[in-house]
């Protein structure tokens, strides 16, 4: 079978560069790039780097859409360039950018480590009252399919910070978690095998909390992920209100008993942190 | 070491979006502005219409003033920006209620979000808009006051 | 547990500006006369003006009225305020003079509606 000729089209690709040891501002430059259908904005970006200007710098790991290190801003809109085709974008012009509310490190290297630290500090793991059970457990916890459907779209997160940078309240607000921390919270809050609510909520309910987002919907626009941060943080503030009037109900999971003729296999000894030995 | 880092915060032009943002995004930065106008004109009004306890004379000399075709424009301004922020506060009601933006769900490629499920919501109070904006119009220009 | 508490009246207050406020829109452009307007002549003539601040329960809901506004606004102004990132004594600083003005102006408005109430009895 004969092969199809591909087209090539040749596009004009404008990269905001910064060096942080010779430029005061960011400043744009200009480079021509080939691009064949199938082209990621990743491909194109090494392609530049290897073929025309070995010195930009750009973030990248999985290259298939599951760390969530490539995010960047693609021709005005935050999206992961691993994922994004350019002649799906543009067939002239591709303009790249480091996401928009973070500190920039270099070229479109943006400086996630503050959306990590504000996570760090909602407590995003199971948190429960019975302490024992959850230092050495002893049963599963009971989970119906639909208390999980409950938070698992909020699972899919790959903290890329796409929709921090869309968001309109992150632009101005230092103190504003952001879309990604809320939904965690959120995620974690609902989860019934949970029992840490309380706490959480003082944290995303107090002043530039849960309340400064206003529904722009970007986040949920640009999640690469379909995480929907905008439902979460809605459905949030129907949790604080509800929490507020004292009509909040939530179950913490129970223990699921093994059943009498099961026996449980022998634990093995995990030891402790082996990382930094 | 530690190189110096660029603060990229869009600051309040990130309000304003960049040309690519959905409709959404738009009605957020309407909402804000037609809030802070309304603000502004409540507060000359409280002081206009509080003139009626100093009697028929004093009413009288205040609307006299008022009569100012600039006043007439003003007024329907407001009940355009008022008909605006009314009913988009009423979709924003339901929405951040959790009402209008659905279950959560397990995203499945092509995705679907809450912006999806408010959609008819956004659809109906913006022809409600329009249609209080015609008939505020047509009354304002065209009526018997 | 304030935050939630303020933005859940601020909402409950955007409800009632939405059905007090949409009743004002009616009463003022959609002249139903003999409700409200029992003259004829303009919504805005002295003997309408009169009549709607002598009646009990236009005098009360405007009162509500003006209480909502107030607050629903100036929790707004708040809000948009604080989120260009002002210091957290400003924030607390603020938050007391939006109060004391609210409330100032809020005296002002009830003042207003009652004294012109009387005035219509003493006439």
């Amino acid at each position: 079978m004969e092969k199809e000729t591909e087209k090539v089209n040749n596009i004009t690709v404008y990269i905001r560069r910064f060096d942080p040891e010779k430029d005061a501002a960011p400043r744009q430059q200009q480079y021509t790039l080939q691009v064949e259908k199938g082209m990621t904005v990743l491909d194109g970006l090494h392609m530049i780097k290897q073929t025309q200007d070995p010195t930009i710098n750009f973030r990248f790991s999985c290259r298939m859409g599951v760390c969530g290190s490539c995010g960047m801003m693609i021709n005005g809109v935050p999206a992961l360039s691993c994922n994004t085709q350019i002649l799906d974008v543009t067939t002239t012009a591709l303009t790249l950018a480091p996401l928009p509310n973070f500190n920039i490190i270099r070229d479109l290297v943006a400086d996630l480590v503050p959306m990590f630290g504000v996570l760090k500090g909602l407590q995003l793991y199971i948190r429960r009252s019975d302490v024992e059970e959850m230092e050495k457990p002893t049963h599963e916890f009971y989970q119906t399919p639909h208390q999980l459907e409950e938070f698992l779209q909020f699972t899919y997160c790959i903290k890329c910070g796409c929709c921090m940078a869309a968001c309109p309240t992150m632009a101005t607000d230092r103190q504003y978690p952001g879309p990604a921390p809320l939904t965690q919270a959120y995620r974690y809050n609902v989860d019934s095998r949970d029992d840490a609510g309380d706490a959480r909520r003082d944290l995303v309910a107090a002043s530039h909390g849960t309340f400064s987002c206003h529904y722009a919907g970007e986040c949920s626009n640009v999640c690469p992920k379909g995480v929907d941060p905008a439902r979460a943080i809605q459905l949030m503030k129907k949790d604080l209100v509800l929490n507020y009037f004292g009509l909040a109900k939530h179950k913490c999971a129970h223990l699921h008993k093994k059943p009498d003729k099961a026996s449980y296999k022998p634990k093995i000894d995990v030891p402790a942190h082996t990382v930094g030995k | 070491m530690a190189n110096k880092q660029f603060d990229n915060h869009l600051g309040i032009v990130g309000w304003l979006g960049g040309g690519r943002w959905g409709v959404e995004r738009y009605l957020y930065i309407l909402h804000r502005l037609t809030g802070l106008g309304l603000l502004l004109f409540f507060l000359m009004h409280i002081f206009a219409s509080s003139v009626r306890m100093y009697g028929p004379e004093s009413w009288g000399v205040a609307m006299a003033i008022l009569k100012n075709p600039v006043f007439k424009l003003g007024e329907f301004c407001v009940f355009v920006i008022f008909a605006f922020h009314a009913l988009n506060g009423i979709r924003l009601i339901f929405i951040e209620l959790g009402l209008a933006v659905g279950r959560a769900e397990e995203p499945i490629y092509p995705y679907k979000s809450s912006l999806n499920n408010q959609r008819p919501l956004m659809v109906v109070a913006m022809v409600l808009v329009a249609i209080l904006i015609i008939a505020g119009g047509y009354n304002t220009f065209f009526g018997s006051h | 547990m304030r935050e939630t508490a303020y933005w859940t009246w601020f909402i409950i207050a955007g409800i009632v500006i939405l059905v007090i406020a949409g009743l004002h829109m009616v009463v003022m452009h959609l002249p139903m006369f003999g409700v409200f307007n029992p003259e004829s002549g303009a919504v805005t003539d002295w003997g309408n003006v009169a009549f709607r601040s002598q009646n009990q329960f236009l005098a009360f809901t405007y009162i509500i009225l003006l209480g909502a506004v107030l607050f629903h606004g100036f929790y707004g102004l708040r809000t948009i305020v604080f989120e260009l990132g002002p210091k957290k004594s400003f924030q607390d600083g603020f938050t007391v003079i939006l109060w004391i003005v609210g409330l100032v102006l809020f005296g002002i408005g009830t003042y207003a509606a009652i004294a012109a109430k009387a005035l219509e009895t003493a006439l």
